[in-house]
């Protein structure tokens, strides 16, 4: 047993941990955390399967964006966790037995069905056979044969970036913002009114008392 | 004992299945479900990226990167309507989440 397998079993042993407490913590706070965790040890992992940028990738934008976008979320709310948690077990069994299924059969397939002897050792990760980094290759095809696709990705980023500000966007009760039209339509009349002064007003009879 | 393509996509059954598994156990806590969802993605991409590394093949990480994208998009959709729900019911429990119901 190496190195490598050996930390892949850490990295395995946390993620599934992590996993784990996600899915049974009973403060949605700590469920954020312990996804955090889950992301980390992921990372870690592809760092083992040399893909390199998409580990960094999910370091920047799932721990860092996504994951503070959660923590923002589950402490905004103020979400009763008893009710919640009512029937947490009741449904246990099934799904414990149904998650055991899948995890064996996938297990049982993948396990036997995919040993090193039958699949193809072509290690070509550069696609002109240039020899060349995890991340200057996956740029080279995402910029030449994925650009429509990466120019997809993006317009559907800046979609996801409206809706969710239209969709959060609330106007305040006590604003005291204004409307251009009604302010653009209005007449010198309704604001101005000239009124005749009289330059010299006569003093006010003061009674004098003696 | 070195390690094999089986291994990574065995761990990406396993996190798949305790995604399923959350799935059942938190189904009132529609916060929980989206954590859930995104394990289930993350043990896609993990089964992409081991397939990608031992196939020599670049396309994989390549759609790893794309879904990565729109799970980014998806989750902020996701959290959006949450806090919209959260301001109009004043509660994420999915249980009371029944007024279209006929």
């Amino acid at each position: 047993m190496d190195v490598k397998t050996g930390f892949f079993y850490l990295f395995s042993v946390v993620l599934l941990f992590a996993a784990f407490r996600v899915i049974t913590a009973r403060n949605p706070v700590h469920a954020v955390l312990y996804l955090m965790l889950a992301f980390s040890q992921a990372s870690a992992v592809w760092l083992l399967l040399k893909a390199e940028f998409l580990a960094i990738t999910l370091v920047l934008v799932y721990l860092g964006a996504v994951m503070v976008l959660f923590l923002f979320v589950v402490m905004m709310l103020d979400i009763n966790v008893d009710s919640m948690r009512k029937g947490f077990w009741k449904h246990f069994p099934l799904a414990g037995g149904l998650g055991a299924l899948v995890a064996l059969e996938m297990a049982a397939v993948l396990l036997t069905g995919f040993d090193q002897a039958r699949i193809p050792t072509v290690v070509n990760l550069s696609p002109a056979g240039v020899p060349m980094g995890n991340s200057k290759a996956l740029g080279v095809l995402l910029y030449t044969e994925y650009l429509y696709p990466v120019q997809i990705a993006a317009s559907i980023l800046l979609v996801a970036m409206i809706a969710a500000i239209a969709l959060t966007l609330r106007s305040r009760k006590d604003s005291k913002a204004i409307d251009p039209g009604i302010q653009v339509r209005t007449r010198a009349s309704d604001r101005l009114e000239m009124v005749k002064v009289p330059a010299t007003v006569a003093a006010p009879k003061t009674e004098s008392k003696e | 004992m070195t390690l094999t393509l089986g291994h990574f996509l065995t761990l990406g059954a396993i996190l798949f299945a305790l995604a399923v598994i959350g799935i059942f156990l938190n189904r009132k806590n529609l916060i929980v479900l989206l954590m859930a969802i995104e394990l289930m993605l993350l043990a896609v991409n993990m089964n992409f990226v081991a397939f990608s590394h031992y196939l020599g093949d670049m396309h994989g990480q390549v759609f790893v990167f794309f879904i990565l994208t729109v799970a980014a998009a998806e989750s902020a959709i996701g959290l959006a309507i949450l806090v919209l729900l959260f301001r109009n019911k004043s509660s994420i429990n999915v249980d009371e989440l029944n007024t279209l119901k006929g």
